[in-house]
């Protein structure tokens, strides 16, 4: 089983009785664990397998003017492989993730040490005003920072001209990666951080007395106790935020309105696929662009675990 | 790689969840120096992510005029929230409102759904033996990782030949799986219920059902509003699902209408006087989540502190 020891000690050790025909009483609760399952499943069932085979399927057609939908193999996927808006777009996210990810989760980290060391005054309403962003959709804080970044009445753009460094321009194409950068970090450092905060708040008491017996101070304290103990919570931040980073749409979408030029239909994966299959009604295509998608946030999510549990054992080597 | 998530995430517990309310950080307080320079340090960041909402409600105050003239951060020209209030709930025969209450019944619809879904699979995973576990446990997990877009496509083609499309449960029934809460009830359940307990009621005669329903829920409650208020957001916020579902501009949830006016507003250079609005209405649409953040944000910590993600 692949869940904590925890778990696993509460059942009685030793070999599972070879007996075949269960007890009434198991056969009950067996019974009854199955119907707990069941509502889930049946939701899980046909809203994630279902249509994930269904896009696996429709992505092996391709639709022809004459003779309708026609098997076409892997052609799609030797298209969208080929494909450079959609390489483009798949290279514009991994930069997104490899530049974007390390900020965002490194302010967060920092924020939900700097919280747990109870050093700074009014860290509640800190920690309350950095988490409130992730009360924003996506929506309003992109199009609260596209008003933000707006060369005319944008505040950013005022202030600018009144030091007099001239009016700058988030939303050319050279620029906006890195402003849509800045609207994703605005969103989620507060979320990250709080993920962070809670499992520090949950680290066993004995972990910090050693430290203190050293006499070691609040980074080594951080550096030694602190993050090796919430590892798994970072892991599962930077897992979110792979399949967040490659997810990219809502973002791209409405940047659209207002940086037509800087933002193309292929700006993200995900925004191209949308547009595949809802304007330029290639559905079949789309499905493969989708699929390949997943594919590589599966590939990446892996290494990314792979790495974590590499350097876990290494430093588990060096204690 | 679906199964090797859990070992790293779920690592044993300390005494569990009863041990969280309680464990304040008194076991581990020397002289709690407060340090000057990391105040200011963390106020100054506390601006970066408070001014752009600054801005929101300061701008929602101006007319359209006033918008393009004065300075951003600060209040210019009339008070005109009320005026722009007015403009919001009257314009298009108050469709904003609709569009908010259909945020609310989308939300809290799938919220709930989905928490009840959760919670039953999480504590049948935690409190039971029974074959496949193991295998259907690890595809939960593995689907926490599938991208929602490469099942939106298709979960749009299937309910558009069911004939869902365009209605309230083509937003509310995609919604309503959450393997993650699956996994945060799964560890919250663990720690949250002792087994002798749930054997205690079975000596009593109980059946599975009752024992869920009076003794299981009793003691999950922070893990429930953990996986209600994840789900909550999650819905609330979501724009890419209902922009694909939804036709009509009667059934939009708040974020597709706002993306609505804001192209209108861009798009139309006689319709100007639509940016205040856009902006009051990005600002009311707020309120009610940072609301209810500011008065659940206990709940929301620690029932993550004691079921998520401890290290």
């Amino acid at each position: 089983m692949s869940h904590s020891p925890a778990l696993t000690a509460e059942r009685p050790a030793g070999p599972p009785l070879p007996k075949r025909p269960t007890s009434p009483a198991k056969r009950k609760q067996r019974r009854a664990a199955y119907l707990f399952l069941l509502p889930f499943f049946v939701v899980f069932l046909s809203m994630l397998v279902v249509p994930l085979v269904y896009a696996g399927y429709l992505s092996l057609f391709e639709s022809k003017l004459i003779g309708g939908e026609v098997f076409a193999g892997l052609a799609n996927y030797a298209r969208a492989l080929t494909d450079p808006a959609f390489l483009e777009g798949l290279g514009r996210v991994g930069l997104f993730f490899i530049i974007q990810v390390p900020i965002m989760l490194g302010l967060a980290l920092f924020f939900a040490l700097a919280l747990d060391s109870a050093r700074a005054h009014g860290s509640k309403g800190i920690r309350l005003l950095i988490y409130m962003p992730y009360a924003v959709p996506a929506v309003v804080a992109t199009l609260m920072w596209g008003y933000l970044y707006g060369p005319d009445f944008g505040p950013i753009a005022q202030i600018s001209r009144a030091v007099g460094l001239g009016t700058p321009d988030f939303l050319s194409p050279e620029s906006i990666l890195g402003s849509m950068m800045n609207i994703v970090t605005w969103e989620f450092v507060g979320y990250n951080m709080i993920i962070m905060y809670a499992a520090l708040r949950s680290i066993p008491g004995e972990l910090y007395e050693a430290a203190e017996i050293d006499g070691a101070g609040q980074f080594r304290l951080a550096w030694s106790v602190k993050i090796p103990a919430i590892r798994p919570a970072l892991m599962l931040t930077l897992i979110f935020s792979v399949i967040g980073s490659f997810q990219l749409f809502a973002e791209p979408s409405l940047l659209n309105a207002i940086a037509p030029d800087a933002i193309t239909n292929s700006f993200t994966p995900n925004y191209y696929a949308y547009n595949l299959a809802f304007i330029n009604q290639e559905l079949n295509f789309a499905a493969a662009i989708a699929f390949l998608l997943g594919i590589v946030i599966a590939i990446v999510s892996y290494f990314v675990q792979l790495g974590g549990e590499r350097s876990e054992r290494r430093e588990r080597k060096l204690s | 790689m679906t199964s090797s998530v859990s070992p790293a995430l779920v690592t044993p517990g300390d005494g569990g969840a009863a041990a969280a309310p309680g464990r304040s950080r008194s076991r581990y307080a020397p002289g709690k120096r407060r340090s000057i320079l990391l105040t200011v340090l963390l106020w100054l960041c506390v601006l970066y992510f408070v001014l752009p909402l600054w801005w929101l409600f300061v701008s929602s105050t101006k007319n359209n005029s006033a918008l393009f003239s004065t300075f951003g951060m600060w209040f210019g020209g009339d008070f005109s929230l009320w005026d722009n209030l007015q403009t919001l709930f009257t314009v298009r025969d108050g469709i904003f409102l609709r569009w908010m209450l259909n945020t609310f019944v989308y939300a809290f619809v799938s919220a709930a759904g989905a928490t009840l879904l959760a919670t039953m699979a999480g504590y049948s995973f935690a409190k039971y033996d029974f074959p496949g576990k193991k295998v259907l446990f690890s595809a939960t997990l593995g689907a926490v990782m599938i991208p929602l877009t490469a099942l939106a496509l298709p979960t749009y083609l299937l309910f558009s030949q069911a004939g869902l499309t365009d209605t309230p449960w083509a937003v509310i029934i995609p919604s309503l799986v959450s393997p993650f809460g699956v996994y945060l009830m799964r560890v919250y359940a663990a720690d949250a219920i002792p087994d002798g307990l749930i054997e205690a009621a079975r000596v009593d005669g109980a059946g599975e059902f009752r024992i869920f329903w009076q003794v299981g829920l009793r003691l999950l409650g922070p893990g429930l509003v953990t996986v209600f208020l994840f789900s909550l957001v999650a819905t609330w916020n979501n724009y890419f699902l209902p922009l694909i579902m939804l036709n009509s501009s009667s059934l939009y949830p708040i974020t597709v209408g706002l993306a609505q006016l804001q192209s209108a507003a861009s798009a139309g250079g006689g319709s100007q006087a639509l940016f205040s609005t856009v902006i009051t209405g990005s600002f009311v649409s707020i309120l009610p989540l940072v609301i209810a953040f500011l008065f659940l944000q206990r709940y929301w910590q620690s029932g993550l502190a004691s079921g998520g993600v401890k290290g």
